[in-house]
């Protein structure tokens, strides 16, 4: 069966038609190195930073602090591998959270073997970080605090400005992984006090393999890539400008669009949530009910297990996602469930559905209609759910 | 990671789902920590298996072996059964991908807690029947 629905934008998004007709010519007649001096070359150059200045522009920054990478996880690396490195003289303690994606915490995890000392902050209920809990785990030898600015599986959005306030009045660099949020809610690097901040293209429609990087005039980073001049010597490399040209448009559309597609999503995700807990029993909402994506639906259903889930909604075509070990390729659940504190039979019964401009309306009540009996067959099956009920009874 | 025809057979339409009243012999294994839990009920009748039914929390992979290790003792004696290990039930359903591979040794491991329920309740040896090696202990521990 073929997708019908997709609702796993979350984990990536088709390439917009107005993006894709941005990039085409890039390819093939513009398809000068930007470093050349002939004309064909001036024309990529020219285009290189425009779209820097979209770039920049979206998030309240200057075109020269915009770097592009190859994506949102090269772009994590780098902050805090290069902000480790440049500031080990200044010490080498860095705070970050329980709940950050894996490029953050698989590098967090690099450096602990380096000699950097990692606090993981923990997350209420609802996955949100605690500025004190912030401030509290700075030391005279912290150099980076990094907290992501949305969670990607729960949606919740994190106290930013607050943190941005603590970590300037500590001195401390602060960067945030903002890959689920560009494009999706406002970001203002100035008024946040943000000194670096992760930017991921195919999250919002712009092609796979681009991302960029902001980082505040005057911090240093230690680069992750050598080799030629490319980016004021921050990241070597023949810039990809197709993806470039097409991360800048895919910013400019989305930060113009932003207040009637957050309108629109907002509803259409309440109405899914709100929805599917009212139609499925013992179901809970993962996440923040207020502080979330606009386009993020994270629901846990006792008793059941999340890929049995997925595979009978993609055999009636419709893509999600969840937290549960199966489909992490390892036995535990998500690291984000866990931090939440739910229990690992609510944690493998989860699932993400993530909407975007793309989704209707048509397609929610699609799912209404079809999730509840689908989640009933799978319980119809569980000795878990005999268990309950049987006790329940008694 | 992608499953045969056959283990998208056995969960689309897994056979033996359900319960029996008055099994021989039961056998759970598994926790939720890991995210697989079986149930197997055995009906044997003069050393053979007469009906096997399950209950399985878990992946496509745990409810197709779910199915598929019950339909291959259906009709077995308790002897044969043994015969049923992971890699019969796993080459019966054209193969597991490597990741899920353990989802087939806990479809054998659930037949013979069966086995051995029965063999318990009724004061039997079965040659070559080890005990369960599942902790059943902790499941009820997480559960409450």
């Amino acid at each position: 069966m073929s997708t019908k629905i997709y609702m796993d934008n979350a984990a990536t998004t088709p390439v917009r038609d107005e993006v894709l007709e941005a990039v085409l010519p890039y390819f093939k007649e513009k398809y000068g190195n930007a470093s050349s001096i002939y004309s064909i070359a001036k024309e990529s150059k020219k285009a290189l930073e425009e779209a820097r200045g979209k770039v920049a522009k979206a998030i309240g920054a200057k075109p020269e602090e915009i770097y592009f990478t190859a994506g949102g996880s090269e772009s994590d690396n780098l902050a805090l591998r290069g902000v480790a490195e440049a500031y080990a003289h200044k010490g080498n303690h860095i705070i970050t959270t329980k709940i950050e994606h894996h490029a953050i915490l698989h590098t967090a995890e690099y450096l602990e073997k380096h000699g950097v000392e990692v606090t993981y902050l923990p997350v209420d209920e609802y996955g949100c970080v605690c500025p004190t809990d912030v401030e509290k785990a700075i030391r005279p030898e912290t150099v980076l605090i990094s907290v992501m600015f949305a969670n990607n599986e729960i949606g919740t959005i994190q106290p930013i400005a607050e943190i941005g306030e603590i970590a300037k009045k500590h001195g401390v660099l602060f960067h945030t992984d903002a890959v689920q949020a560009v494009g999706h809610v406002p970001i203002d690097v100035e008024k946040m006090q943000i000194d670096l901040l992760s930017i991921s293209g195919h999250k919002l429609g712009a092609p796979k393999g681009i991302g960029a990087i902001y980082i505040r005039k005057g911090t240093k980073v230690t680069p992750l890539i050598f080799g030629g001049a490319q980016e004021k010597k921050q990241r070597a490399g023949t810039e990809n400008i197709p993806g470039i040209v097409g991360l800048g448009k895919a910013v400019e559309l989305a930060e113009a669009e932003m207040e009637e597609t957050t309108e629109r999503l907002v509803s259409l995700r309440d109405k899914l949530i709100y929805g599917i807990l009212e139609a499925v029993p013992y179901s809970r909402l993962n996440g923040h009910p207020q502080d979330r994506l606009p386009g993020n639906c994270n629901i846990s259903f006792s008793y059941i297990e999340g890929e049995s889930l997925l595979l009978l909604l993609d055999a009636l075509g419709i893509a999600a996602s969840s937290g549960s070990a199966c489909t992490s390729g390892s036995l535990d659940p998500s690291h984000v469930l866990m931090a939440i504190g739910l229990p690992h039979e609510t944690a493998h019964g989860s699932l993400r559905l993530t909407l975007d401009r793309q989704n209707t309306e048509e397609e929610v009540d699609f799912i209404l209609e079809k999730l509840p009996p689908i989640v009933q067959r799978l319980r119809d099956m569980s000795p878990l759910y005999e268990e309950a009920m049987k006790q329940q009874k008694q | 990671m992608e499953y045969s025809e056959k283990v998208m057979d056995h969960f689309m339409n897994p056979r033996n789902v359900g319960e029996i009243e008055d099994a021989s012999g039961i056998g759970q294994v598994g926790n939720v920590k890991c995210g697989d839990i079986m149930k197997v009920y055995l009906k044997i009748e003069d050393g053979r298996i007469e009906d096997a039914k399950f209950k399985t929390f878990g992946c496509g992979a745990a409810v197709a072996t779910s199915s598929m290790a019950t339909e291959l003792v259906k009709g077995r004696t308790v002897q044969e059964a043994l015969e049923v290990t992971n890699k019969a039930v796993m080459e019966a359903l054209d193969g597991l991908p490597p990741v899920k591979v353990h989802c087939s040794c806990l479809a054998e491991e659930a037949l013979h807690a069966a086995l051995w329920d029965y063999a318990e309740k009724n004061g039997i040896v079965i040659e070559g029947l080890k005990p369960p090696v599942a902790d059943v202990e902790e499941l009820h521990h997480i559960e409450e």
